[in-house]
């Protein structure tokens, strides 16, 4: 690129132009110096969820990707401390050796790319905050980390948290960094919380025949003492035969009926606890004269895989969109969508994950007004090639957006981090 | 503990008062604008008593239209405003400011939405935190954190420190717990941040408002998460013949994979002080005594329960009752529910300081303390909310004394550095308020500081909503930060305090 500005010999820089400083002090300098020159960059971890959110206007890329490793695991703790852009993958290793886990369960949007798995690297992760199925349970992204330190837009370096749960000293920067999408700060370590794995799961799948039923379901699961860890629906489009077909291959297993529309909710812990809790939910939802299957650990832990990957939308070509509601609306949104988008609903009721097969934004547009009005919102995670974003992929309203501008504004105030990837002006 | 610095008197602003009430007259309704020297007394302080500042005016507004409207004309006019909730924070947050507007949320008093179908509360600010889950328990709900003030900490006030207690090891604190908040910013701009749903996209403001110590903005709504109640809660109380042996079983317990409910430590001058206080029953011969409490289903606690006692076993335990009922483990709870008021019976004044450190260096924490307490002089008892690293070490002394006023300070500073040096941090639950504020460099750099200022800069340009706190205003890591009592004269003397 010849507008390309040399901004520091020692820090490298690949044949395409990507920067890829090795460390805090390489991302300070080449901030500070894009500061000095009002050259805004992009900032991107190993490329796995680069395609959510808008593209960046920026002269310069620069790729966290060589800022990696475990910089201070203790099990004892319940933290680890990682450099910013650690493989999700490698952090889930070093905790399972251990038997602990990061709760939040990452999502592997790998499969809706390009259908291989690819978690991408964990500063990426917590700059999108998408948590997977445990969410209602056990919270999001932002409530696993403890602490931070990365690069403002001035290339100041700053930090905020620190290693212990109980923390109240200072504006608590770990949340707002969490779904900011890069463009508040270029993260260098990250400290999250993590907890022990459960012993065991098992799924309990039931089939409801309307939807009034399966919030029926959902509203008892959410309100009973017997904690389950994730529920969701999965249903039959008839007039679909491509995803039906999808459907009943990701979720073929011996002991599930994938050809018709299913709840599925997962019990977690040491087995006569699961044994106790199946047995008090199956009073409570009504179920010792329904017809429902249990997965037992083995099938049960590839189910919830196949969920938290989006498998039933690999490789989609057209627009997906990830929209949360108030459970209390979810029926009136089934409706909505039954036979008219591909879908299936996580998080007890609240999450849902679209298809929406159409260039026409006007679908967008009606969904995104419903998300409103149910008090909910919307974002366009993948979008279809025709996409032509004049429907913003985020949902926000005026004064969000004010507060927002400022925010960014005393983070980055000449706009130089991944400018405009959530909103114009942000 | 004597003067505190705080923010330039604006005399100007204190000869327009009465411009100033006449026009807050015409803002709300005229019961709700306080200004003569005896209305304005019970305002002086919150429950960091030893500091107290007379307000220009009080202002109760009884909505948020009002709330804006105030703000606004205050924003136009450079009037300071200090927000206050119930004012039982420990660490000055609420102080009034003598050239400042002291708003009282205490008319925001009501539930406004009980929404079962998406488990969570609709709440105005001025509610107590108790008072969510009085409103919930009929139906076998609950709102998780528990702060020990829970009785008459208002919610709002919550969200403002990010408050948590003794439950927050499993459940998390108040900004775990909530959904959405309506706030108005100091030029009078009413947002809305979350709602009824987890996680809204965009920048966590929500996130960033909760723990602020009202710097940011004035919230006039809360939708808080409620949660069911736990099948069975039992707990466990476990005497141990030496320091090093209860901490070390403390952090076997959550590296084993247990998450507690609630895990409490007491040394031995607590023990003997809560059970002479309340009669819990506690075994005076212990060194150390630890309070576990299990929640879940019935096998679940079983199991559990089965856990901790080989722990403990396994690091020498010498006593180990289980409760046996509801009566029984609440009977376990009211000594450490106690500790505070135990304390203030043995000493004419007490300081509570409020660190946290890693779970590992419990025991650490604690003979450094005791080493500390030989030093100084002075007697400490010692609590913790032993499952997240979160020391409440309580220094006793006579405050009449100056040289052990001096010497306590020096004490409770040099607690809340080594909280630092073992990798913790100086509040786990309290907030900075006045009282930590200069202790924010043991923390943060020039870097870390500026950027937050910049945070609020851009939110309150002109710095009115509440100056003084949270940030250094000396620019020097004075020494200062604890709660001072002075002959058990708690601001408010009935509220536990753990």
């Amino acid at each position: 690129m010849s507008t390309k500005i040399k901004i520091n010999s020692q820090i490298f820089q690949d044949s395409n132009n990507v920067y890829y400083p090795k460390d805090e002090t390489e991302v300070s300098d080449l901030i500070r110096e894009l500061y000095k020159q009002d050259s805004p960059t992009e900032i991107i971890g190993n490329n796995s969820k680069s395609f959510i959110g808008n593209k960046t206007q920026s002269a310069n890329t620069t790729s966290l990707s060589k800022i990696s490793g475990i910089i201070d695991y203790r099990p004892e703790e319940l933290y680890i401390k990682v450099k910013a852009c650690t493989p999700i993958n490698e952090i889930e290793q070093v905790l399972s050796e251990n038997s602990q886990e990061l709760a939040f369960e990452p999502i592997d949007f790998g499969y809706i790319k390009d259908g291989k798995s690819n978690k991408g690297t964990i500063a990426g992760y917590l700059s999108c905050n998408y948590a997977g199925s445990r969410r209602f349970k056990v919270g999001s992204v932002r409530d696993h980390v403890l602490g931070f330190k990365g690069v403002n837009g001035k290339g100041d370096i700053i930090k905020s948290g620190g290693t212990v749960v109980k923390n109240v000293t200072g504006y608590d920067l770990s949340k707002l960094i969490a779904g900011s999408f890069g463009t508040l700060v270029a993260l260098t370590e990250i400290t999250l919380k993590v907890l022990p794995k459960k012993d065991s799961s098992k799924t309990i799948i039931v089939y409801p025949n309307n939807f009034e039923k399966i919030y029926d379901l959902f509203n008892k699961l959410s309100s009973s003492s017997s904690e389950i860890s994730g529920a969701v629906f999965v249903p039959e489009q008839s007039n679909d035969k491509d995803f039906s077909s999808k459907r009943n291959t990701v979720f073929k297993f011996n002991d599930l009926k994938s050809n018709i529309s299913f709840v599925a909710f997962r019990v977690e812990g040491d087995k006569i606890s699961i044994e106790e809790k199946i047995s008090n939910l199956k009073k409570e939802l009504e179920l010792n004269n329904s017809d429902i299957s249990t997965l037992d650990v083995y099938q049960s832990e590839p189910f919830w895989k196949k969920i938290n990957n989006l498998e039933v939308f690999e490789k989609t070509i057209h627009n997906l969109i990830r929209m949360v509601i108030p459970p209390a609306n979810g029926s009136k949104l089934c409706k909505y969508l039954e036979n008219k988008h591909n879908y299936f609903i996580d998080w007890c009721g609240s999450l849902f994950w679209i298809e929406v097969n159409s260039k026409k934004e006007e679908k967008i547009k009606d969904l995104k007004k419903m998300a409103n009005d149910f008090g909910g919102y919307l974002t366009v995670i993948k979008t279809s090639s025709g996409y032509d974003y004049g429907e913003p992929i985020f949902t926000v309203d005026k004064v969000r957006l004010m507060i927002s501008e400022k925010v960014k504004q005393s983070f980055d105030p000449k706009r130089i981090l991944n400018p405009g990837k959530m909103y114009r002006g942000v | 503990m004597s003067e505190i610095a705080l923010p330039k008197i604006d005399n100007s602003i204190l000869n327009r008062k009465s411009e100033i009430v006449k026009k807050l007259l015409k803002l709300t309704n005229i019961e709700n604008v306080l200004s003569e020297a005896d209305e304005l007394r019970p305002y002086e302080t919150d429950a960091l008593s030893v500091y107290t500042q007379t307000p220009l005016a009080v202002v109760l507004p009884e909505n948020t239209e009002e709330v804006s409207e105030i703000l606004k004309y205050c924003h136009s006019e450079n009037i300071k405003v200090v927000p206050r909730g119930a004012g039982t924070g420990l660490s000055g947050g609420a102080l009034p400011l003598q050239d400042a507007i002291l708003l009282g949320l205490g008319k925001f008093n009501k539930i406004l939405e009980i929404d079962y179908e998406n488990k969570c509360v609709v709440t105005q600010p001025g509610v107590t935190n108790l008072g969510i889950t009085h409103a919930v328990q009929h139906k076998g709900f609950y709102y998780a954190p528990d702060p020990s003030s829970q009785l008459a900490c208002s919610i709002g006030g919550n969200v403002a420190e990010n408050s948590g207690g003794v439950h927050s090891l499993k459940y998390g604190t108040t900004t775990n717990n909530i959904l959405g908040v309506q706030m108005v910013m100091m030029d009078g701009t009413i947002s809305r941040f979350g709602g009824k749903t987890f996680d809204q996209e965009g920048y966590d403001l929500m996130g960033l408002i909760c723990g602020s110590e009202g710097l940011l903005g004035v919230v006039t709504e809360v939708t808080v998460k409620i949660l069911k109640k736990p099948e069975v809660v039992r707990a466990a109380l476990i005497g141990f013949p030496s320091i090093k042996e209860g901490g070390d079983a403390a952090s076997e317990i959550i590296s084993s994979g247990i998450v507690p409910a609630g895990m409490e430590i007491m040394d031995k001058a607590l023990i003997e002080a809560t059970d002479n206080f309340s009669k819990a029953g506690y075994p005076r011969d212990a060194e150390l005594l630890l309070i576990v409490e299990l929640d879940g289903t019935d096998s679940e606690v079983n199991e559990l329960i089965k856990k901790v006692e080989a722990i403990c076993k396994k690091n020498n335990c010498s006593s180990l009752k289980l409760s046996n009922s509801e009566k029984e483990r609440l009977s376990f709870w009211a000594g450490r529910k106690a500790a505070f008021p135990a304390c203030g019976a043995m000493a004419p004044d007490y300081y509570c300081m409020d660190g946290s450190i890693p779970r590992g260096k419990l025991a650490e924490a604690l003979l450094e303390i005791k080493k500390l307490s030989e030093k100084y002089e002075l007697p400490v008892a010692n609590c913790f909310h032993a499952g997240d690293g979160n020391l409440h070490p309580l220094i006793m002394f006579d405050g009449n004394d100056k040289e052990q006023l001096r010497k306590t300070e020096e004490f409770g500073s040099e607690i809340l550095k080594t909280c630092v040096r073992l990798g913790g941090v100086i509040t786990g639950e309290h907030g900075v308020g006045i009282e930590k504020r200069e202790l924010m460099c043991e923390m943060f750099n020039d870097n870390d500081i500026q950027q937050q200022l910049s945070i609020k800069k851009s939110l309150d340009e002109k710095n009115l909503l509440n100056p003084g706190k949270v940030y250094p205003i000396l620019r020097k890591c004075a020494e200062e930060g604890r709660v001072h009592v002075h002959k058990n004269k708690d601001k408010f003397p009935d509220l536990p305090r753990f």
